[in-house]
């Protein structure tokens, strides 16, 4: 168990070294001069000299991956070349907005999809498992942008019921669009584990024997099934919740929403390197962590890997 | 192969039978394009701007006049070439660096699999941007990012099912005939790796178009006025209350393709093993 931890550890440790050696090779190949791509072009003249030295761009390969390092260590990952802001501020401003709408992403694809799901188990063959079938299998073809115009066209303006974009006052309100379209791809996914995972609990004889005590159809499946059921299920959940990062990207930049996502996809635009490369690596370390801690929950909730390991 | 066997498949699947239809017509169409569009798909006309679907225009045009349905029969090529470059690419990748890694094992598995550890540690979408925010944009550049992406899961995918292959009889027995290394790894051990390898292929075909039209939407792909379903999208939004068939149509161009493509990967998964779970 211990050996398990620490090994885990230093492989997370191997990989965040390894996104920032990643990150600084594409730093490398970005076009322009590597300092002023880090601080930007507005940058006084003193500080791009102090940079210089400390990444060293006159030293070898090595030396200067090391200056960066440095850099990051000390939590600079730059400077906006368009509104000369820390980039690290502004990631900071943003990430709990992004983790909102993430959250809200995931209530909504664990709700609608375990409900789905459900029906389509215990209804099974029917019209409405076969429609079922159908819509997840079309989630995961949905291109996310696409559908979120979409739903804004239906919702805001056919049927004017929702606010378009924005982020309003941080009313709920606002939520609904964004979070829906973001979790429509986990939903998919979600519909088609619950409904495979429920029909494989629903064929095991206490389920036979529940019923033949006497016991409501109803009570049976939330009970005895769903419940025996929800273990794969929350697995695919708690992996999924990483990917909703990709999401985020498209999702706010349709809806205006302020995180991360429309950050990084604005410095796209104004070809805002920092910006850009400093999201990625701050993207990806968290992305690592998540992982991390869905591995260190598995580690608690099954005690066999405990004891292979 | 067996026709016979393969016919039948398609007889009792019909939706499987509907998508290799639609899939197949989608490539021809993409091919004939120039022939297929009813207009240049680059031709600007000022006096026919944002006009709804109507005979003359069955999809519409945009708010420079060209005619959607061109564009979207023209942005077929785009999106269906890079989707099956980038899979047929990085799957010969992944084949490759996972057999060495499962074979040889040792220090260049260690290596190896570190390498892929690290791609799979990118949220995947987020690296290809970065990847092609430091290319200069493109098809290439498009081509690129998705495959340096794309390889890893294959690759891990290969070393798995090596690692297992590696201990089979049939290759101790072509040690025992005095094969080289390199003999068993292409002509004993990867030929054994094709089935699982090209169902995993077809399930990832929709998933790299998908990633190509985000790309493209975020202005990182083709360019402009160049028509890719991606951008199409992206360039017309400003349009959605006036003229919503500007975004609708090359939408579902995207979505109608990679859903036969998910639905025919389903189906050859199940024609070739039920019981695989990818």
């Amino acid at each position: 168990m211990a050996i398990y931890l620490i090994r885990r550890i230093l492989v997370l440790f191997l990989t965040l070294v390894g996104i920032t050696f990643v990150t600084f090779l594409l730093i490398k190949t970005l076009p322009g001069d590597p300092v002023q791509g880090l601080i930007g072009e507005r940058a006084e003249q003193a500080t791009v000299e102090r940079i210089r030295r400390e990444l060293g761009t006159d030293q070898p390969f090595f030396l200067q991956y090391r200056g960066y390092l440095t850099l990051i260590f000390r939590g600079d990952l730059g400077t906006s070349f368009y509104t000369n802001r820390k980039v690290l501020d502004d990631l900071k401003a943003k990430c709990l907005h992004t983790l909102e709408l993430a959250l809200a992403a995931m209530l909504f694809a664990s709700l609608t999809g375990i409900l789905l799901g459900t029906l389509m188990a215990v209804n099974r063959g029917s019209i409405l498992d076969r429609l079922g079938l159908l819509i997840s299998a079309g989630g995961i073809s949905l291109p996310v942008f696409w559908l979120g115009l979409i739903l804004m066209f239906i919702f805001s303006f056919l049927l004017p019921l929702l606010p378009p974009s924005g982020m309003g006052e941080g009313e709920l309100i606002y939520l609904i669009l964004p979070a829906s379209t973001l979790g429509i791809n986990s939903t998919a996914y979600i519909v088609r584990i619950t409904r495979s995972s429920l029909l494989e609990v629903l064929s095991q004889q206490y389920i036979t024997t529940a019923r033949s005590k006497g016991l409501t159809r109803t009570k049976v499946i939330l009970k005895h099934a769903l419940k025996n059921a929800l273990l794969p299920i929350v697995t695919l959940i708690g992996l999924d919740f990483g990917s909703y990062l990709n999401g985020s990207v498209l999702t706010e930049t349709i809806f205006g929403w302020d995180g991360v996502g429309r950050y990084a996809v604005e410095g796209i635009m104004r070809r805002d390197y920092p910006v850009v490369m400093g999201t990625v690596l701050v993207g990806a370390a968290f992305f690592v962590f998540i992982n991390f801690f869905v591995d260190l929950i598995y580690l608690y909730l099954d005690p066999r890997i405990r004891v292979s390991e | 192969m067996e026709w016979g066997k393969i016919t039948r498949h398609f007889k009792k699947n019909p939706w499987a039978a509907t998508s290799l239809v639609i899939i197949i017509l989608f490539i021809l169409i993409a091919f004939l394009a120039p022939l297929l569009s009813p207009y240049d798909p680059m031709e600007i006309n000022l006096d026919g701007l944002k006009l709804p679907p109507s005979r003359d225009h069955i999809f519409g045009t945009d708010s420079k006049g060209r005619d959607i349905l061109s564009r979207v029969i023209f942005g077929a090529r785009y999106s269906l070439f890079i989707g099956f470059a980038v899979t047929f690419t990085s799957i010969t990748l992944g084949v490759i660096i996972g057999a060495f890694a499962g074979y040889l094992r040792g220090t260049a598995d260690t290596i190896i699999t570190m390498l892929i550890d690290l791609v799979l540690a990118f949220p995947s979408l987020l690296l290809a941007i970065a990847i092609s925010v430091a290319l200069p944009a493109g098809i290439i550049s498009v081509f690129l990012a998705l495959t340096l992406v794309g390889w890893a899961p294959f690759a891990r995918l290969i070393r798995g099912i090596v690692l297992s292959l590696r201990e089979a009889q049939f290759v101790d027995a072509a040690k025992a005939i005095g094969c080289s290394p390199t003999r068993i790894l292409f002509l004993h051990i990867i030929p054994n790796c094709l089935p699982l390898t090209i169902v995993a292929a077809s399930l990832k075909i929709g998933s790299f178009i998908l990633s190509e039209s985000a790309l493209s939407f975020l202005g990182l792909g083709v360019q402009p006025p160049l028509p890719t379903w991606g951008s199409m999208v992206s360039l017309n939004r400003t349009y959605l209350l006036s003229s919503p068939w500007m975004i609708i149509f090359p939408g579902l161009a995207i979505m109608v393709t990679v859903l036969v493509l998910n639905i025919l990967g389903d189906s050859l998964r199940d024609y070739l093993d039920p019981h695989l779970k990818l």
